[in-house]
């Protein structure tokens, strides 16, 4: 057997390491993508979900007849006749410390959040099955509601799940050193409060979900345009009491952006198979924008309350962290607020360190993953400090940064923390000092300051804004890649995962045609459906390029050699003396001399009925493979903002951004680099435009684009882009995910920006989004209602 | 409750005879049928596609007549002896437009869903005159939204077409 | 997010509009443009039983300039405006309030007197009519009459019209010699809705000082607002730097805005005296292009 190798010299492969455009694009680009909404499904017959829109109520009585006597509904379900699926959907991540509440698919007795599901209408269209919501009458018993993580935590709040003592949802604590001796002996502390608020993934499509019982085939086939699917089929399989062979899930080949909402599991997910099988009639539900805004998970709001203490060259002795994270109605998972616990001390060496988190209950709906998935807020936290040490000590931030940062040769480094995965917080791999000296190179900062001086006599404020960080991506468990020579020599990889944009179809065509040898033009992949290979995880957390990619590396290998050796025994040679060129196996010397992958196939998959076979020979050429990292695989970058700041509007204009990426090695720069700009414009967002914004009571206040500010070309600039490379020594390619670390910096280098153009006010920036509001409060220092 | 259902318990329909992407047809239509559902699932154009429903993310943007317009805060009564295009029609026999070869080269679409409402927007507005500069590309952009790209591949798209003095929008 | 159910009218003249909406009032909406009637349908913030499509009414579909001011029909779009050398040259501050409606989109459907009649009071339109003295022309089966721009908006969203009443057309008398106009806003983004916004327009007299000015902003109260006492400052006035910080002063001090979901009242109160400011600072400039 060949040794699996690995790719380290990228200069030396065909595929891997070019910009290779996409082949997605064709059907994109002519109206022939497949996103679920687009697949035709003929004759479904269409849902709709009445929602509470009570943010804490009882329901003492619902009335459907009115809804299921209308022309054109075919059925009417709420909790009584939806017993056998009335169980708990758990969260992704939990921790034994959870105050453990039970979240249903529907609402059986208590609603807790504007947006939860009360009743499905199923009728023969979505018009007619909103003129029944209308017509259901659902008696609510309002009951107090809370609205904000501060108000779930005030003495005597109401209690967001009647019977539980607290709102607290988890309380967790994780300390390196000894954080509290270290901030009573530190020369110099700074304290500070800031906040991040709500924000949303807003993928352009919204969530669906379509299915039908297969009579013949006695399966149950669901299309789910989710990140997850295998995720999905486990979860349905579980609550149905069905064996996973009996549920086939199917994410489409296009799904229309993702960004974290579609990795979670939905109550609408269970509830449209389940009635759709009920009805003996498929069922499709799109869900519209106003539902989405309402219903999908998002993220985002937290309060950090912390405290770092330094010595007179500003050097980091401790940092103390003490934050409350809203959990919304129930708990989907604790992944975001324990990311962000061990996302604070970034590429810093922290002696001490004390990361504590406080999570509660509010009447909203749920938080859960949304690009960035709690590390922006707590690069906010750190980097936002890491200016007030600079401020304090008259230092240029930068300064600071460079004195602080963990050395190339400090790796693999240990942090003290434990990450979300559950292995200790060690650091793979990195170049922290090149991504600042990266930024250096592009900013002359002795420049920069005299402008800024010179600006303001004009009265014209520019400001300087940094933010480094470090981020866990490519976690596990596993994901799993299926490689296999069909019956015409062509080379199929089928994935687990399901793409929303990132370009599966090219990247892991490049990284199996590498690791065979063959034509790229070979290779095809495919995706998403749960038939194509038996297990795997999904789409999320930055983690499929050193997952899936290694997968398809092994398995693609694995496949190589079965290929040569099976020329070898047709061509009675030594397979040595045997190459992989285009669509042939040949002999090194002798090129004339060779098989055609598909005589290859012909042999050894199709073979001769019954006959026997040489024994050294290879048959039915498909391997799969599971790859499974021992750890996240930790990326890093920087992001350097300058901004012009209008003191009588508050309004910023973002003169340039520099954007710093160490994501290892690239494999396709094209599509890294769409990654990294596709989060910058995130983080663009949540620096300054994007919130959702909720009444005191739990009232959700911006459900339209009109009051929830997207950013638009007009206000993303196109940033200045470098990477480092790094590789990751976790896995043979030395990738690591970039799908979030051009969100993940933003927030914290705009604010950092923007306070220090308003330095000459000594304007404290503690709120983000840095909408106009908040710009002036802080330079006029007027109070604002926040919630 | 909607005085509608009330009213008139059978759903109003009526005949509109509409040219889409060049082929000319007659179809009933629920009175109340936005013209982007009646695209979608009445036409099988389903490349137009529904992002917000509200007219402000740009996804069902279309040409009717000679102008860009939401195909969701139109009804399909409205498209009555209109011409439409559509996504479509932007291809001939699968070989890409320009601007769509644009796009591909430029990496300007991820998940592709806004795509088609992007184009739509851009066909329009490339008729009424080149796209000079990054800010006239940006401006070109701004009435859509694009989730994945952060719009830097679809200014960059722009800036590469020819314009008629045969240089680069980006040469400038 | 799909309406309603509703019975679809498309007459082709006026008068079948005007005997829908004497039959059908408060059961009936007018659709124009649709670019805001439609999302409240597909919202079903509005369920009307009838609608009634003034697309097909061939003779709402235009605007005249004439000597004595510009005439615009029910159907004329923004864009059709916007894109008018004439109404540029004889309206700049109507041209320069189009152009930052919403995007192209949007303005390729929607119409100068639909935005109107929608009284949205954070809107360009309302303002800059109120600030060209704007009349508009409103028509039911049985009455005609003409209500001045500034009594036409009674509340966010409300306008002076009944039930039975189509805004047939407005009126902006012509600009005056060596009148002038600007129009100035926050916006969160290109294309938003005022967070504040101001219209102002002012007459250079011969002895070099602002007469008849007009100062009328947008998103501070639930009807675009007139500050007639800013307007008695600055009118008379070479509207000098010292000018210029007295009424921005004066604003700040006056002004009780309103709050909402896009900004709060003391933003407003903050701005809405910059925005004026500015808007002035603009007259000053123009005062040599014309000839004064």
């Amino acid at each position: 057997m060949t040794q699996l190798s690995e790719v380290r010299d990228l200069e030396k492969t065909a595929n891997l390491g070019t910009g290779m455009l996409r082949r997605e694009d064709q059907r994109l680009l002519t109206g022939g993508g497949q996103f679920l909404d687009d697949l035709p499904f003929g004759d479904f017959y269409e849902a709709a979900i009445l929602r509470s829109n009570y943010a804490h109520a009882r329901i003492l009585s619902i009335d459907t007849e009115a809804a299921k006597s209308l022309n054109g509904v075919i059925a009417v379900f709420t909790a009584s006749e939806l017993g056998p699926i009335l169980k708990d959907l758990p969260p992704k991540v939990t921790n034994p410390k959870l105050n453990y509440q039970v979240r249903l698919p529907i609402v059986k007795e208590y609603a807790r959040y504007i947006g939860e599901p009360v009743a499905v209408v199923v009728a023969e269209n979505r018009y007619i099955a909103e003129d029944a919501l209308e017509l259901i009458e659902v008696e609510y018993e309002p009951l107090e509601s809370v609205g904000s993580t501060a108000q779930a935590l005030k003495e005597g709040a109401p209690p967001v799940h009647i019977g539980s003592e607290t709102n607290v949802a988890v309380h967790l604590i994780q300390q390196a050193g000894d954080p509290e001796a270290a901030l009573k002996s530190s020369p110099h502390v700074l304290r500070e409060t800031l906040h991040v608020a709500r924000g949303g993934g807003h993928s352009i499509e919204a969530r669906a979900v379509a299915a039908r019982f297969d009579g013949p085939t006695q399966q149950l086939i669901v299309w789910d345009n989710t990140q997850a699917p295998h995720y999905v089929r486990q979860m349905l399989a579980t609550i149905y009491g069905v064996s996973e062979d009996e549920i086939r899930l199917i994410a489409p080949a296009d799904i229309g952006g993702g960004f974290g909402p579609k990795a979670q599991f939905y109550g609408e997910e269970v509830l449209i198979p389940w009635i759709a099988m009920e009805l003996n009639h498929p069922v499709k539900w799109i869900e519209d924008r106003w539902e989405n805004f309402i219903s999908a998970t998002m993220e985002r709001t937290q309060t950090h309350h912390v405290e770092v203490g330094f010595d007179d060259d500003g050097r980091l002795l401790v940092l103390k962290d003490v934050f409350e994270h809203d959990q919304g109605a129930y708990c989907v998972g604790l992944k975001v607020p324990t990311i962000t616990m061990s996302t604070l001390p970034g590429p810093y060496v922290i002696p001490n360190i004390h990361s504590e988190l406080i999570s509660c209950y509010t009447n909203i709906v749920p938080t859960s993953s949304l690009r960035g998935a709690g590390r922006p807020q707590a690069v906010v936290a750190m980097e936002r400090m890491m200016d007030r040490i600079a401020e304090h000590l008259g230092l240029e931030p930068a300064e600071v940064r460079r004195r602080n940062l963990i050395q190339p040769d400090q790796f693999p480094y240990a942090v003290g923390l434990t990450f979300r995965d559950g292995s200790p917080l060690t650091y793979d791999s990195g170049n922290y000092p090149a991504l600042l000296d990266g930024v250096l190179e592009r900013i002359d900062l002795a420049e920069f300051r005299a402008e800024q001086i010179e600006a303001r006599k004009s009265g014209k404020f520019l400001g300087l804004g940094l933010a480094m960080f470090v981020e866990g991506t490519g976690i596990g468990p596993y994901e799993g890649a299926r490689v296999r020579l069909t019956n015409t020599g062509r080379v199929m990889v089928s994935l687990a995962a399901s793409p929303q944009g990132q370009g599966y179809e090219t990247v892991y065509a490049q990284v199996a045609a590498d690791a065979i040898g063959c034509d790229i033009d070979l290779v095809s992949v495919r995706h998403g459906d749960t038939s194509f290979i038996p297990y795997g995880q999904g789409t999320f957390a930055s983690r499929i390029t050193s997952t899936a990619g290694p997968a398809v590396w092994q398995a693609s290998t694995q496949v190589k050699v079965d290929i040569i050796d099976v020329a070898a025994s047709m061509l009675k040679i030594d397979s040595g003396e045997l190459v992989i060129r285009g669509d042939r196996v040949e002999v090194g010397d002798d090129p004339e001399k060779g098989v055609s992958l598909a005589e290859i196939a012909s042999i050894a998959n199709v073979g001769r009925h019954g006959m026997s076979v040489a024994r050294n020979q290879p048959v039915a050429i498909e391997r799969t493979s599971y790859f499974k990292p021992s750890q996240a695989a930790y990326s890093s970058g920087i992001s350097a903002i300058i901004v012009s700041v209008d003191v009588e509007t508050g309004k910023i204009e973002i003169l340039r951004s520099i954007l710093g990426h160490d994501c290892g090695t690239v494999l396709n720069p094209l599509l890294v680099e769409g990654q990294v700009l596709g989060g910058h414009a995130h983080g663009i967002g949540n620096a300054i435009y994007e919130e959702a914004k909720y009444s005191k009571d739990g009232q959700p206040l911006t459900v339209s684009y009109l009051d929830y500010a997207l950013p638009t070309a007009m206000e993303v600039p196109t940033p200045e882009l470098f990477h480092v490379v790094s590789p990751s020594p976790l896995n043979p390619l030395g990738v690591k995910g970039s799908g979030e670390g051009g969100t993940v910096p933003l927030p914290a280098s705009v604010a950092n920006a923007v306070e220090d153009a308003l330095r000459p006010f000594g304007a404290r920036i503690r709120e983000i989004p840095l909408t106009p509001d908040r710009v002036l409060a802080a330079i006029y220092g007027f109070q604002r209602d926040e919630t | 409750m909607s005085e509608a259902v009330e009213l008139d318990p059978a759903e109003a329909k009526m005949w509109i005879t509409v040219t889409i992407n060049g082929s000319k047809g007659t179809y009933l239509v629920d009175q109340r049928l936005t013209l982007a559902d009646f695209i979608r699932k009445q036409v099988g154009l389903p490349g137009t596609h529904l992002g917000c429903e509200h007219g402000s993310c740009g996804a069902c943007t279309i040409i009717m007549g000679d102008k860009a317009v939401r195909s969701c805060l139109l009804l399909a009564a409205q498209a009555d002896r209109e011409s439409i295009e559509t996504v479509e029609s932007l291809a001939e026999d699968g070989v890409l437009s320009p601007l769509q070869e644009a796009f591909h080269a430029n990496h300007a679409l991820q998940c592709g869903y806004c795509t088609s409402g992007f184009l739509m927007s851009l066909v329009a507005r490339l008729r009424e005159g080149p796209i000079e500069s990054e800010a006239q590309a940006r401006e070109a952009l701004s009435g859509n939204i694009c989730r994945c790209t952060g719009y830097t591949g679809m200014v960059a798209a722009l800036m590469s077409l020819p314009t008629p003095n045969g240089q680069s929008g980006g040469a400038q | 997010m799909k309406p309603s159910r509703f019975i679809y009218h498309a007459p082709t003249q006026i008068e079948e509009v005007l005997d829908l909406l004497w039959e059908y009032g408060d059961e009936a909406k007018i659709l124009a443009g649709g670019q805001s009637l439609m999302p409240m349908l597909n919202f079903r913030l509005l369920a009307p039983a009838h609608l009634i499509d003034i697309n097909r009414v061939k003779a709402l579909n235009q605007y005249s300039l004439s000597d004595s001011g510009l005439t615009i029909s029910a159907l004329a779009r923004h864009r059709d405006l916007e894109l008018s050398p004439e109404v540029e040259l004889a309206y700049p501050i109507l041209h320069e309030g189009l152009t930052n409606i919403a995007h192209v989109q949007i303005r390729n459907r929607g119409t100068i007197c639909g935005s109107l009649a929608h009284a949205d009071s954070a809107a360009e339109l309302p303002s800059i009519m109120m600030a060209l003295d704007g009349q508009m022309n409103v028509r039911s089966k049985s009455s005609r009459r003409i209500v001045p721009a500034g009594e036409f908006f009674r509340f966010h969203l409300t306008s002076d019209l009944d039930s039975t009443e189509l805004l047939e057309s407005v009126f902006i008398p012509s600009m005056k010699r060596n009148s002038v106009g600007a129009f100035d806003e926050v916006t969160r983004r290109k294309g938003d809705f005022a967070l504040v916004g101001a219209a102002v327009v002012g007459t250079w007299s011969e002895r070099g000082t602002i007469e008849d000015c007009r100062i009328v902003c947008s998103g501070v109260a639930p009807t675009p607002l007139r500050l007639l006492e800013a307007e008695e400052l600055v009118s008379g006035t070479d509207l000098s730097e010292e000018v210029l910080v007295a009424v921005q002063q004066l604003v700040m001090e006056s002004l009780e805005p309103t709050e909402d979901v896009h900004t709060s009242a003391q933003y407003r109160k903050k701005v809405t005296g910059v925005v004026v400011r500015r808007g002035l600072a603009r007259l000053a400039e123009q005062r040599s292009v014309v000839n004064v």
